[in-house]
């Protein structure tokens, strides 16, 4: 061994004797570092584990390495705050696969709170990402973010104060979101330009709009489709809108159970949506939005949408925004429950109707009011006539994640 | 393992020592650890804040550079001898195994902040932050260093310097580490060497660091940022390049967004004209597109490069100040938009 590498190592070894352990998070003033250090440090299948307590912080974190777990005590006893971060944007951003965070709070993180890129494998279990001040335009955007990833897990987990989206899982694929609260943002939950989807079981409340369903345009990965809406919890989604003008979800009207925009392949079912005051449930395309569209490759039609068995009641009474004002001439107070755009390709009708595969149908949903507005044709030809979308859909099949991938490590 | 930080004195003679007698630059690599002191590495001869360059340690310099809070910065480039680059006409060169990129920030007044090493082993790219002391006799490396308080022309800021992380946050396409600077375009000019002036790829072909690059008027030329004699478009995009589409670029860590501003990006849309935010949030400043042609005060671009905020500034990382003449050259750049 040359004598430059023994005096290398020497001093390493002392130095390893006297400090804290490789890879221990410590509570305190030496949280940042010492949780920072274990993110760099960690080695595929480690598990980080965080201490008890409220732990401030002041810049972001971010985690490059494959299979690592981040465990704290809990959501409400391992606690981030991020109230005074200097630096970053989000709390804690990973760009990793096969990552998996259980039971850790994150709160008033500048920027989004748990922001995942381009990952295969992702589990996030039992987090809360909060804003505590409650509703505020100047909260982060999201509180967990995935975007880009496939196979994507996040369960019994919970989001408040969001200034766009609560839970918004972005341009990915194989997704279940399950037995999750969103309260008091903007959007409860997104799933926006994503495919193969399940959302269930979820409880939506308080936020502007409870659980919507997006393809938008000007993005890397379009075309989001199949996903499935049910077994929720949609209720009282009344908040005020407080996302910062410009953005998408600024155009979400207070008092909206479930949008579901420019997409294909959506079944809604066996929810219970209620008392979302401008209407419980929305099908519409973004050129209702009035947005403008600049992007060639973005296909602005919702097709195949399936809305069956749901337990709808209340709402519509005290409509907000311009669309939602300006038929309450039409329909009066409340609003129809299900409000569709009627805006379709008219590339693909047939004698002025879409495919059976395509076609928005309509059913079981007690005696929910329904109305097509015609928003293409300057409702000239409205529609609150059930009969024509009283229609079935094939069931669309239930998301699985692969074994060995997120969910079956840790925790069950 | 590369090793625990802080330092100790054991650790801080041996390698003082070590720096003493050695007279080569040594590669180390990431199977067998690297070096806890910048000085390890023997870059560097003589008083260490000299930074004089070792036998075969070659300075270079780009077109147009990234934004660091006005903080001066030393380039120099090592091959292990017997090595070249090869060349490519738009991306960064491909560096044979054992290449060291070396970065040194300083502020006068202030001296020497870190000095950051990009290492190519045998596993890839890694970077390498290594923060000077106070004496300025050598740099440790830290792989989640402190803040550092800076004032530059009477402005007090904390200076961040990035962690091993975010290194990777800034230096990566498609999930590879890589280097940003060296491209064909950005070396593309004259630097004052030793031995006299010369064209940077010329002097590197000439020294056998390079290999494969045609003759330099086929070589792709970047403007130089704040040259006014050169066009406003091309100083406009040359900068955007350098300063943002290490992110921003379909294969870089902002793809999500899809605003792409890569250096001969032609299509408005990518641009930012008329395309709306999608995940900006309060970013936006309650603006509704990332460029509105003529009007750098609606944009979000302009909106974002003048902000210190946390979560609004861009680049989200590296910066702390406002680079005023840049945001100058993009606002100037949209305005002109508006007439043509």
């Amino acid at each position: 061994m040359p004598r430059s590498t023994l005096l290398l190592i020497l001093p390493l070894l002392t130095l390893a004797a006297c400090a804290r352990k490789p890879g221990q998070v410590v509570s305190g003033p030496e949280f940042q570092k010492s949780f920072q250090e274990a993110l760099i440090e960690a080695k595929p299948g480690a598990v980080i584990e965080l201490p008890e307590g409220k732990q401030d912080v002041t810049g972001t974190f971010s985690l490059t390495v494959d299979n690592v777990t981040i465990r704290g005590k809990g959501m409400d006893r391992t606690i981030l705050s991020f109230k005074n971060q200097k630096t970053g944007s989000a709390g804690l951003l990973v760009t990793s696969n096969q990552f998996t965070i259980e039971d850790v709070g994150f709160e008033d993180t500048k920027g989004d709170g748990i922001k995942i890129n381009g990952a295969t494998g992702v589990t996030i279990r039992r987090v809360r990402t909060e804003w505590t001040g409650g509703p505020n335009e100047k909260n982060g955007s999201y509180g967990l973010y995935p975007v880009q990833c496939k196979d994507v897990l996040i369960e019994d987990s919970v989001v408040r104060g969001a200034a766009d989206a609560g839970f918004y899982v972005g341009q990915s694929k194989n997704i279940i979101v399950r037995r999750n609260r969103a309260e008091g943002n903007v959007a409860g939950i997104e799933i926006e330009n994503s495919e193969y989807a399940d959302v269930y079981q979820n409880t939506a409340t308080q936020n502007t709009g409870g659980i919507l369903v997006f393809n938008l345009p000007d993005l890397p990965v379009k075309g989001g489709q199949f996903t499935r809406v049910f077994d929720n919890q949609v209720v009282n989604n009344n908040q005020d809108n407080f996302a910062p003008k410009g953005n998408m979800v600024a155009t979400v009207p207070a008092g909206t159970g479930v949008i579901v925009m420019s997409t294909n392949h959506i079944e809604v079912f066996k929810n219970t949506i209620k008392n979302n005051q401008t209407t419980n449930v929305s099908i519409l395309s973004y050129l209702t939005t009035g947005k403008p569209l600049n992007d060639k490759g973005y296909d602005p039609f919702t097709e195949a949408i399936y809305v069956h068995d749901n337990t709808i009641a209340g709402g519509g009474a005290a409509p907000v925004g311009p669309l939602a004002t300006a038929l309450v001439p039409a329909f009066g107070k409340p609003l129809p429950a299900i409000l569709y755009d009627g805006v379709v390709d008219p590339s693909k009708l047939t004698k002025g109707h879409l495919p059976d595969d395509a076609r928005i149908c309509v059913q079981r949903n007690g005696d929910a009011a329904f109305a097509n507005y015609d928003a293409a044709g300057g409702a000239k030809h409205m529609d609150r006539t059930m009969a024509h979308y009283d229609c079935a859909l094939p069931a669309l099949t239930a998301v699985t994640i692969p074994a060995g991938g997120p969910g079956s490590a840790g925790g069950q | 393992m590369h090793g625990r930080w802080g330092g100790i004195a054991l650790l801080f003679i041996g390698l003082t020592l070590l720096a003493g007698c050695s007279k080569k630059v040594r590669v180390f690599n990431d199977d067998d650890g690297f070096p806890d002191n910048l000085s390890a590495w023997g870059l560097f001869v003589g008083k260490a804040a000299d930074l004089k360059p070792n036998e075969g340690v070659v300075p270079y310099d780009l077109n147009t550079p990234l934004f660091s809070d006005y903080a001066t910065k030393r380039r120099f480039i090592w091959m292990p001898p017997g090595t070249a680059a090869a060349y490519r006409p738009d991306d960064v060169f491909d560096f044979p195994v054992g290449s060291i990129l070396s970065k040194s920030f300083s502020y006068p007044g202030k001296g020497l902040i870190e000095t950051r090493l990009l290492v190519r082993t045998k596993n890839g790219w890694f970077g390498l932050p290594y923060v000077w002391n106070a004496s300025q006799t050598d740099a440790t490396l830290q792989m989640a260093a402190d803040p550092v308080r800076v004032n530059y022309n009477n402005v007090e800021f904390d200076y961040t310097i990035p962690n091993a992380n975010q290194c990777k946050g800034c230096h990566e396409k498609a999930k590879t580490m890589v280097p940003l600077g060296p491209k064909a375009r950005n070396l593309n000019r004259d630097l004052a060497y030793a031995d006299g002036r010369a064209n940077e790829l010329a002097h590197w072909t000439q020294i056998g660091y390079l290999k494969g690059a045609p003759a330099i008027a086929q070589v792709p030329r970047a403007a130089v940022w704040n040259d006014a004699s050169q066009s406003l478009d091309a100083r406009a995009m040359a900068y955007l390049d350098v300063n943002c589409a290490h992110c921003h670029n379909p294969q870089g860590p902002a793809n999500t967004s899809g605003l792409y501003l890569t250096y001969g990006q032609a299509d408005p849309l990518r641009l930012g004209f008329s395309k709306v935010p999608v995940s900006a949030g309060k970013a936006s400043g309650d603006l509704f597109y990332d460029v509105v042609a003529g009007h750098p005060e609606q944009s979000i671009l302009v909106h974002r490069m003048e902000s210190t905020e946390p979560k609004i500034l861009m680049p989200e990382l590296g910066r702390s100040l406002v680079h005023k003449e840049g945001v100058a050259l993009i606002r100037e750049w949209i305005r002109s938009k508006g007439r043509s």
